[in-house]
């Protein structure tokens, strides 16, 4: 188990600590034929599932009226980058009741984003990375500044 | 030389998995292989044969039984858990103590592994030979038995390869084809591409070309 542990923490990449609720933006490299691009896409943190290598989380955003979910696997290198945007208070894990939901109903109460933390989890290791369950909100930040 | 050298003994430790530049993910087996130490050097004139015996993961000398003992001390005083023997071309370069490493692998390259299956007691035909078996209601009454065994008088006799009840796994079997996705040499760790045999903690054997 410790040498598996070992093996993950130097193929983790490195995100900002995002949790369910926040308003995330995702720098994700598509391939079309030959060419590489990023993509950008927006939307809030509707889940984190999974643990280690195999984590993966939702983002949900509505694109013209139409509601889109978007799973990615946490440590995959397609992902250029993770920006925080905003945070919200939330008292479960999966935000699944979002998608019942349209318009001003579908907001979510914002708690501060303390900028200070992000940061410093970026130098975290796959030990810090990997405990941050998937219902996070409740548990408050964890170590970290 | 050491780096030609045809494999080496492991214990697996558990899967996880790695993703690839493009994002492919790579489902691995973690193995804890080596380091191994020559034990005993067999040669055609001595014993008939060639091959470099290896032991691996050392013990404590009070835990090993005496004729293993008097084994270890011919070869330099170092006991170990695991002794197995790799068929080498010729024995030139290798020496008694000589100590072998993942090292010897390289990333990409192709490896066979060998390793004992875990027990799965005794089973039916259904998960032993997997058979289809007979449907569960409509009044079938045939379930999961083997059936018949085969035809009457003639041929007389069952046909070979009928399969029947019996135990299932904790056989030594070789896995063929699998890739080496990393090598971490100062960790003795070996990622491979695919599962392995065995549980978790089990002895393998991995094998740079056929056995």
């Amino acid at each position: 188990m410790k040498e598996i542990r070992l093996v993950d923490s130097s193929h983790v990449r490195r995100q900002p600590a995002f949790r369910v609720g926040d308003v995330v933006g995702i720098h994700y490299r598509v391939r079309e034929g030959e060419k590489e691009r990023v993509q950008q896409y927006q939307g809030v943190v509707i889940r984190r599932r999974g643990g280690g290598m195999g984590e993966t989380f939702t983002v949900r955003k509505v694109s013209f009226g139409v509601g889109v979910e978007r799973t990615f696997p946490v440590h995959t290198p397609l992902i250029e980058k993770v920006e925080v945007l905003s945070r919200s208070k939330v008292r479960r894990s999966r935000l699944y009741f979002l998608r019942e939901l349209r318009g001003r109903k579908a907001r979510l109460k914002e708690s501060a984003l303390d900028l200070a933390v992000a940061p410093a989890e970026l130098d975290r290791g796959a030990e810090a990375v990997e405990p941050a369950p998937a219902g996070a909100p409740s548990q408050g930040e964890q170590p970290a500044g | 030389m050491a780096s030609a050298f045809p494999g080496l003994l492991g214990k697996k430790i558990g899967m996880t998995r790695v993703f690839e530049e493009d994002g492919t993910v790579v489902p691995v087996t973690v193995v804890r292989a080596g380091p191994c130490v020559v034990t005993q050097i067999k040669t055609r004139e001595h014993d008939g044969y060639v091959a470099v015996q290896v032991g691996f993961d050392p013990l404590r000398e009070k835990h090993v039984n005496k004729p293993m003992k008097g084994h270890f001390q011919k070869s330099g005083g170092r006991a170990f858990r695991h002794v197995r023997e790799f068929k080498v071309a010729g024995t030139d370069g290798y020496q008694v103590g000589q100590e072998i490493t993942v090292g010897i692998f390289a990333k990409g390259e192709k490896v066979l592994v060998s390793g004992r299956t875990k027990g799965k007691g005794f089973q039916g035909v259904v998960r032993r030979h997997g058979h289809k078996g007979g449907k569960g209601s409509h009044g079938s009454m045939f379930h999961r038995a083997p059936g018949s065994s085969g035809a009457g008088t003639s041929p007389g006799r069952v046909l070979k390869g009928r399969g029947y009840p019996g135990h299932m796994g904790d056989v030594q079997v070789v896995v063929r084809g699998l890739r080496v996705i990393e090598v971490r040499e100062s960790d003795h760790l070996v990622l491979i591409g695919g599962g392995l045999p065995g549980a978790n903690g089990g002895l393998i054997a991995i094998h740079r070309e056929a056995v």
